[in-house]
């Protein structure tokens, strides 16, 4: 039957996929680039978390190589698009498929087999708290509470620090930004490659946290298109992104969950009994990831808030122009 | 003394005809040469899976016709794609309005909406055609109207587009529209499938077998309605300049809402057109796996084309070699990671167009040496 702190915990679980991958993106388009790739990269972190942790039986070194694969292909966007000055959406793309078809390619032979995962954890103390405690802090993975430190250490590097101030000047008037001594190409290579660190990280919560195994492309399921929405939606904002992404994994259980039950509300379930149904269920997701993006687009305009100024600008030092 | 330093310096003069398609046939090269690093350091042998692709494309009739078969849908997507980049609108979503024009396309026999026994085949083609742009159409007008209305970003509702599709096509696929319990439909009536040169084989005897029909034709077709919209009509120059310079192109008078609108949906229908030519010239039924990624191949055959509608038919018929051959070659990916690698190889030599690369001695050297 449904639950709601069971929709809640999953919501947690599922949404640090989504949480990890749009604070990564945020980071990089805070410094104005724009990296589409994120489902690629999340597919190849994914794969090389698997991959590793099947080989070496240490999930802990899986981690690592994910966040490094992630990083590592992030950074043939960052050379394209900073050094070559290449269009950042086409570059985006051409990295989802080369993200797709490397994770394919390295990853054959992956699919069926079993690994070591991260570890669930409780709280002590935290986790006594009534129902909050039931909640957020009992045997949840390791990562969803790395989810948690995220959120507010990316909102304090962001607008509390000076490289975070160095990094927002960069995105918003990169010509400035030089001016004042900061180096506008090593900044904008570092971030991206940060965001693709994420990317990675994001892809191993999927296949040796979350939902364990490799499943090919199935395995992030368009869950990176998902993660550059809510960038959007979120106004570059980590906190915002988090909730979002935690809303977003509690809608999945809840499609599923609604399934489960014969009677729904003292009504027939049609779920239940017509089967086919679910697929209207399945889009869900997506259709809200468009009203989300409706939804945050009049936000945007009323409170004038937009994206970073230069976001997929590039920036050509000595040139005159933007 | 320090090293002379390479540094990039932006062209002032026009780089000559032939340097654009020599950069990017020298990418391409090089991404075969990269993948196959890429594919040796895993174990593979390169020389072989090439070799193979070769053979596997163009070492029969039969085997280039299959190549074909596979770059009618990919044309169609490819000058749809084409369209909307020269206006910078991202249309990601060829694959679903590829899909969407396959459901269209397959009311026609499915439902039926007209007797299938007694409709000429005509008839029933033009209508399945026609059905099948207007649901790449009406699903390209969701993001075309959501960006000129609202300025919501069309990479993302394209996408998700994409992923509604599917189930919207499954919901048909599993249930009403079931062949007895498995996940396609029925075979659509004779008179729903495209000609194909195997019918000729009767008089013909060297066309027996082979599977290349006339949804070809509606490539080509296409190329030249695409070639004469951007090079020869007041709409084709309106989509350049918003593309090149909206703020130009809003002072000459350009209501860019609405032709943001009518692009993405002349964009759509074409690849709605490629749906109905897949379901009623190769598979003859709707079934959920109809496409091999056509809609995203489609966006990197539109770049490599530098959207140029002649070239898309060229760079089509190439990545449907790289399909046909990838069927039986494992692992499954490679094709995909080809792709990725030319893409990426071919944006990078852009920047021979753009720039030049000077060797520059610091100022400290040239003193020196002057003095």
């Amino acid at each position: 039957m449904m639950n709601f702190a069971e929709i809640l915990r999953s919501g947690l679980s599922t949404g640090t996929i989504l949480l990890f991958a749009a604070i990564g993106e945020i980071i990089t388009e805070r410094s104005g680039i724009q990296n589409l790739g994120v489902e690629g990269m999340m597919l190849f972190g994914a794969m090389a978390a698997f991959k590793a942790s099947y080989m070496t039986g240490n999930v802990w070194i899986g981690l690592l190589v994910a966040i490094i694969a992630g990083g590592i292909l992030s950074l043939a966007h960052a050379l394209v698009t900073i050094h070559f000055q290449a269009d950042q959406t086409v570059s985006g793309l051409s990295l989802t498929f080369l993200g797709t078809g490397l994770a394919l390619v390295i990853g054959e032979g992956l699919t069926g087999m079993t690994t070591a995962t991260v570890p669930n954890l409780t709280i002590p103390l935290l986790s006594k708290i009534p129902f909050i405690g039931q909640v957020f802090f009992s045997n949840l993975n390791l990562l969803v509470y790395i989810g948690y430190l995220t959120i507010p250490i990316a909102w304090y590097f962001i607008n509390k620090t000076k490289p975070g101030l160095d990094m927002r000047a960069v995105g918003e008037n990169p010509a400035a930004a030089d001016t004042l001594g900061v180096n506008v190409y090593a900044t904008r290579y570092l971030y991206t490659f940060v965001g693709g660190c994420m990317a990675g990280l994001a892809g191993a919560t999927i296949s040796v946290a979350v939902s364990p195994g490799w499943y090919s492309h199935l395995t992030t399921s368009g869950q990176g298109w998902i993660a550059v929405a809510l960038v959007i939606f979120s106004h570059w904002n980590p906190t915002r992104a988090a909730l979002g992404g935690y809303l977003f994994g509690m809608l999945r259980r809840f499609t599923l969950d609604l399934q489960g039950p014969a009677m729904l509300l003292g009504m027939r379930n049609p779920f239940f009994y017509n089967h086919n149904l679910v697929f209207f269920l399945q889009m869900v997701p997506y259709a809200l990831t468009i009203v989300a993006l409706l939804w945050g687009s009049s936000a945007a305009r009323r409170k004038r808030i937009g994206a970073p100024a230069s976001l997929g600008i590039p920036y050509s030092r000595g040139e005159r122009g933007v | 003394m320090s090293l002379p330093k390479i540094s990039l310096v932006r062209r002032t003069e026009d780089v000559p005809k032939w340097m654009p398609l020599v950069t990017t046939l020298g990418a391409v090269l090089l991404a075969f040469v990269i993948g196959g690093i890429i594919l040796k350091s895993i174990g593979a042998n390169p020389f072989y899976i090439y070799g193979y692709f070769f053979k596997g494309a163009f070492g029969s009739l039969g085997s280039f016709s299959d190549v074909m078969v596979k770059a009618s849908p990919l044309i169609l997507i490819g000058l749809g794609c084409s369209l909307a980049f020269r206006m910078r609108l991202w249309n990601i979503g060829a694959e679903g309005q590829f899909f969407m024009g396959a459901f269209f396309a397959s009311l026609v026999p499915l439902v039926p909406l007209v007797p299938m026994e007694t409709t000429p085949k005509i008839v029933v083609l033009t209508l399945m055609g026609f059905l099948g742009m207007i649901g790449g159409a009406l699903y390209g007008f969701i993001p075309g109207y959501l960006k000129a209305k609202f300025n919501i970003n069309e990479i993302i509702v394209t996408l998700m587009l994409n992923y509604i599709v599917v189930f919207w096509n499954n919901y048909w696929i599993f249930g009403k529209w079931s062949d007895s319990g498995f996940q396609m439909t029925k075979t659509f009536p004779k008179a729903a499938w495209l000609p194909r040169l195997a019918d000729l084989a009767g008089q013909y005897k060297v066309f027996s077998g082979i599977t290349l029909h006339a949804g070809v034709l509606f490539g080509l077709l296409a190329a030249l309605i695409v070639h004469i919209i951007l090079n020869n009509s007041n709409w084709g120059y309106m989509i350049n300049l918003i593309g090149d310079n909206p703020r130009a192109a809003r002072y000459a008078g350009a209501d860019i809402a609405k032709n943001t609108i009518l692009v993405f949906m002349l964009s759509g229908a074409l690849a709605g057109l490629a749906g109905m030519v897949e379901v009623s010239g190769v598979v003859h039924r709707l079934q959920e796996r109809i496409s091999t990624s056509y809609g995203f191949s489609g966006v990197i055959v539109a770049w490599l084309a530098k959207l140029n509608p002649w070239a898309v038919i060229v760079v089509s018929i190439l990545f449907g070699a790289l399909i046909v051959a990838s069927r039986e070659i494992q692992p499954s990916g490679i094709s995909f990671l080809l792709q990725g690698i030319i893409l990426f190889l071919v944006i990078s030599s852009d920047v021979l167009l753009k720039y030049k690369f000077q060797l520059t001695r610091s100022a400290k050297v040239k003193d020196e040496v002057a003095a």
